[in-house]
């Protein structure tokens, strides 16, 4: 769901509940922190809607918030790529980081 | 855009340890600084390489990675070096003054905190990879990684390790260290495959890259040289080349005989034997050493009978009929082989040589096999390093039975080798009279650290060093007269043999027989010619 007004892409934020096994492990995150690198914006990410916030560009800030299953990740985003990085990243935790659960299961 | 001149910059060295003139682009190998010499750019630039040297090593794995798992763990390896939130910490740190070593060790340290107390598991693990990742990285700024050097380079850093110098394509490049020791691993091999190589530089430069000329004949290392610079050096390079190609090319072939007639072996020592397709063994009475450490430098290679024998094959073929003494493996202390050698404290009087040998008997059991079953196609004697009591040298014997038995049973062609020792422990030497041996060869380099208990790779305890020292002379004479006396071969095969200034006490001792790199030939063949009997002045024995 996104809160802001579609038409303003300036600022941008939303939240999507993970539903990847495990939690956001290391290749779902990489997987995130890759596709938000692709966007000409600023994205924070957190797991409360009041922060703390960490930089959704970086493996090491998104990894390192070790957040488990069934956690509502909020997202929030500035910059003129703002909204289009948010429905990407909402699109990709909503798929459940497509095509790489299946070697995950063994890590777990 | 025409590019801005920059001033030569000239870096002294300390000494030479190969002499010689090398030439090419300036590599410095992650590297860490010495603390003297580091400020806040040079360290900077020292971790930048490291990471990028670190990315590589993991890219080349990824590659050839066919397990998802293990690619998926390279994979987040690579994305944490790529994290600029994570390593501007280390910049951090190195803005305030600390090293690239403390500054990346800083940076991981602030990432293990995150997981090494996680109550979830998955990430508890994470900090497993963390390690591994700061160790590589750690490993890459202590120059221990040769992943990217490019062919023909000047490498500057801080020491070499022997695996990076054979993993390196030198071609005209060079090595110039701000430490090193004239008598490390790695100066002799650059000596024996006329690698220039200078030690001891007293300052560090402010860039990585640009064009070098390593002068290791006058001591220097000039970056960014001028037309003048070069058009020197290019004069006296071609000097050298063509003074080297006359020294080389005409020697008199093997047997070498000295002033008074009397017959000296000259034998080759050989470190992987690739070297053996430059070299006519006309000029050599056969191979006194193969360094098999040096051709052996995974786990997984110890373990590979093929492989070996095909090695040893090529050499045995190479000497066409002369003798070839094959070292079993002389793995540990500056020689260690990832997943084989201990890591211990005192690692010189630790469990090196035989001992490792005979604490895990596997890969010499494999050795044995290839050794013998080279032995077929030619002489072969296998030569023990490191021993120091007889039952040690009994033990080998008895493995070299059981492979013996076993080429037997696989009906593989195979010829018993002789079995014969290194004398490098004093012990032994002072009691060379136990051993059942079918030959000797003293190992004058680790003999002289031993007597001396002064380390080798320590190049400010170097003068304590000295070959020539009465003491020294004294523990060759008698084990070279005990020999002699029992009918048993033996020779010495350590830095002695290829130094000119000592082949005439070597000689004096009674000494036949000397091994040593192929480079050091023509110098030790006219030693010997010049040798014309007693020496005048001699206070030994």
């Amino acid at each position: 769901m996104m809160a802001d007004d579609p038409s303003v892409d300036a600022r941008a934020a939303g939240s999507v509940v993970l539903s990847h096994t495990g939690g956001l492990h290391a290749r779902p995150a990489i997987k995130l922190t890759k596709l938000a690198r692709r966007f000409d914006c600023d994205i924070a990410i957190g797991v409360a809607a009041v922060g703390p916030w960490k930089d959704a560009k970086s493996i090491a800030q998104v990894l390192s918030m070790k957040v488990p299953v069934d956690t509502t990740l909020h997202l929030s985003a500035s910059g003129p790529q703002a909204r289009l990085a948010l429905e990407a990243i909402i699109r990709l935790v909503e798929s459940d980081f497509q095509g790489i659960e299946t070697s995950e299961q063994s890590d777990a | 855009m025409p590019e801005a001149r920059v001033a030569p910059m000239r870096l002294r060295a300390g000494s030479v340890a190969s002499a010689g003139l090398a030439c090419g682009p300036l590599w410095v190998l992650g590297s860490e600084i010495p603390l003297a010499l580091a400020d806040a750019p040079r360290s900077r630039m020292a971790l930048e390489r490291a990471l990028q040297q670190a990315r590589a090593e993991l890219a080349a794995l990824q590659s050839a990675s066919i397990d998802p798992e293990a690619s998926a763990l390279l994979e987040f390896q690579i994305a944490m070096l790529e994290d600029e939130s994570l390593l501007e910490t280390a910049w951090q740190a190195i803005a305030d003054g600390q090293t690239a070593t403390t500054a990346w060790q800083r940076a991981i340290d602030v990432q293990l905190a995150e997981y090494v107390h996680a109550e979830d598991l998955y990430f508890q693990a994470r900090s497993a990879d963390l390690r591994d990742m700061r160790d590589r990285v750690l490993r890459c700024l202590a120059g221990r990684s040769a992943v990217g050097i490019p062919p023909g380079s000047v490498v500057l850093t801080r020491d070499l390790a022997p695996s990076v110098f054979l993993e390196t394509d030198w071609r005209e490049g060079g090595i110039a260290l701000f430490e090193g020791s004239s008598r490390s691993h790695v100066a002799m091999l650059a000596r024996s495959r006329n690698v220039p190589m200078l030690i001891g530089l007293v300052s560090a430069p402010e860039r990585q890259d640009g064009y070098a000329l390593l002068d290791a004949e006058r001591g220097e290392l000039v970056l960014d040289p001028d037309a003048a610079d070069l058009a020197d050096f290019g004069a006296r390079r071609a000097r050298s080349l063509s003074a080297r190609r006359a020294g080389v090319a005409p020697t008199a072939a093997a047997p070498v005989h000295t002033r008074s007639g009397e017959h000296v072996k000259l034998l080759l020592n050989v470190a992987d034997g690739r070297e053996l397709e430059q070299i006519d063994v006309a000029h050599f009475d056969g191979v006194g050493l193969v360094r098999t450490e040096l051709l052996l430098r995974t786990a997984a290679q110890l373990e590979d009978e093929q492989q070996q024998f095909e090695a040893y094959a090529a050499m045995v073929r190479w000497a066409s009929g002369k003798p070839v003494t094959i070292r079993t493996l002389d793995a540990g202390a500056d020689k260690p082989i990832p997943g084989y050698t201990i890591e211990e404290g005192n690692p010189f009087l630790g469990t090196r040589g035989v001992r490792l040998s005979l604490a895990a008997p596997g890969p010499l059991l494999v050795q044995l096999c290839a050794a013998a079953r080279a032995a077929a196609l030619g002489p072969v004697r296998v030569m023990v390093p490191m021993v120091t009591v007889p039952s040690e040298l009994e033990a080998v014997r008895q493995l070299l039975d059981r492979a013996i038995e076993a080429l037997l049973a696989r009906s593989l062609a195979h010829a018993r080798p002789a079995l014969g020792m290194m004398v490098e422990v004093p012990l032994a030497a002072l009691s060379i009279e136990d051993f059942n041996a079918d030959f000797f060869s003293i190992g004058s380099n680790d003999l002289v650290q031993y007597l001396a208990a002064a380390s080798r790779e320590s190049g400010a305890l170097a003068a304590l060093q000295d070959p020539l020292h009465p003491a020294v002379l004294r523990l060759i004479r008698h084990v070279v007269k005990s020999a002699t006396v029992r009918g048993i071969d033996v020779s010495l095969c350590g830095d002695m043999a290829a130094d000119p200034r000592c082949v005439p006490a070597l000689l004096d001792t009674g000494l036949r027989a000397l091994s040593m790199a192929p480079a050091a030939r023509a110098a030790v063949g006219g030693a010997v010619a010049a040798f014309s009997g007693a020496l005048l002045s001699n206070p030994t024995d």
